[in-house]
């Protein structure tokens, strides 16, 4: 390689290295605020925001869906498998919404510690399948539950 | 031999020839490849469990996603080889890809806010993932905006390489902002290592398609670079006693 073209590359090298350590050191110090939501261990312990509305995401837990006498309303619990929190929420719920689906909500923590949501998103995951796939896997699921083999981990 | 086609092929001249008798192969194998996609990936290929049948715009939302930043890649590797090399056929490569690249870029936004309204509950938010893809848009809407602002193309293509080259930075964030933050959008369910969580029946129409836009793209970028390389080179002898041939 001719050495004219030998420090073009390397000029262009280091500015491709240079803007990539920027845009690090850049969102290294936005990490906070990149993130979408806070997990509801994190409310738990107290890190995400008192005095301004923040989002929550998590888990719908099983058996925690309660809708109140208005008929609006919806009551249930957001966790992580480790913390959970009970969310409020007054309007339409998404299409997937549901027990055991991944949500975000946006809103405030009152003086009781319940999660007044203001919007309700659904979060979808990564799996697609067949109903027909999704109800073998459930009947596999629940049939190792059901009888253990042993030292068979089940998850 | 490898190393005399690319030779041959920065000829522009040559790459005009050889384009003219690509284009009609990768069309027809894209119309192919797009109709077997289509009919499997909307008619044949069972619903989903949970969303139903909304998920079938992921047979266009994945692919123009995977294109849009395939196309930056091909783009920035272009831009670099122009900026040291000097390439003609590069620089014409880069520009020649934008707006098709940007095409592809606002179709996987587009695609994405019709499924967001039903399934999440909302057509935008800003979370990592849509964010960086956005910017993306606005990388292509600059490239193209600032190569049309200068008049001379060997300057043009110079100042284009380089902000293809600044905005590559943005094509690993993409990648990684599912993995890095709490996004709203799922993680990726067709990875490189990892069985794919998606369904057989699902996943052959969904590779079905990102080959088939893969060939759309190659074609129109050689559509795209031929005229560009007419333009660029008009007062050469070879176009105009091309262009006298053609009008006998």
């Amino acid at each position: 390689m001719n050495p004219i073209r030998k420090k073009r590359l390397t000029l262009i090298g280091l500015m491709v290295a240079g803007i990539g350590v920027a845009t690090w050191l850049a969102l290294n110090a936005f990490d906070e605020n990149l993130m979408f939501f806070f997990s509801p261990s994190e409310v738990v312990e107290g890190k995400a925001p008192e005095a301004h509305p923040f989002r929550i995401g998590g888990l719908v837990q099983s058996d925690s869906v309660k809708r109140k006498p208005d008929g609006l309303t919806t009551a249930f619990s957001v966790t992580d498998n480790a913390e959970a929190v009970t969310v409020e929420y007054t309007g339409i719920l998404p299409d997937l919404f549901r027990e055991g689906q991944g949500i975000v909500a946006m809103g405030q923590l009152n003086q009781n510690g319940i999660f007044i949501a203001s919007e309700v998103l659904a979060k979808h995951d990564e799996n697609y399948m067949p109903p027909e796939v999704a109800e073998s896997l459930k009947t596999a699921h629940d049939e190792a539950v059901a009888n253990p083999q042993p030292q068979a981990s089940v998850q | 031999m490898i190393i005399r086609f690319f030779h041959q092929m920065g000829s522009p001249r040559y790459f005009y020839n050889v384009a003219g008798k690509l284009v009609p192969w990768f069309m027809v194998s894209f119309l192919i490849t797009l109709v077997f996609g289509l009919y499997y990936g909307l008619f044949v290929a069972p619903p989903d469990y949970q969303q139903g049948e909304s998920y079938r715009i992921m047979y266009i939302h994945v692919p123009s996603a995977w294109m849009s930043m395939f196309i930056y890649v091909v783009m920035a590797v272009s831009g670099l080889i122009s900026l040291v090399w000097r390439i003609k056929m590069t620089e014409i490569v880069v520009i020649s890809s934008a707006t098709v690249g940007a095409s592809f870029t606002f179709l996987a936004l587009a695609t994405g806010s019709l499924w967001g309204k039903p399934m999440w509950g909302t057509w935008w938010v800003w979370d990592a993932r849509l964010t960086s893809e956005l910017i993306l848009l606005f990388l292509y809407l600059g490239i193209i905006a600032l190569h049309s602002a200068i008049e001379d193309k060997r300057v043009a293509a110079r100042a284009v390489s380089i902000l293809a080259l600044v905005g590559v930075v943005n094509i690993p964030i993409i990648h990684y902002s599912v993995e890095w933050w709490n996004t709203l959008h799922q993680p990726a369910s067709v990875t490189k290592f990892d069985k794919p969580s998606m369904d057989m029946s699902m996943l052959i129409p969904l590779l079905t398609m990102a080959i088939s836009f893969k060939l759309y793209y190659g074609a129109v970028v050689l559509m795209r670079a031929r005229a560009e390389i007419v333009e660029r080179e008009r007062n050469s002898r070879w176009v105009q006693e091309m262009v006298e041939q053609e009008a006998k």
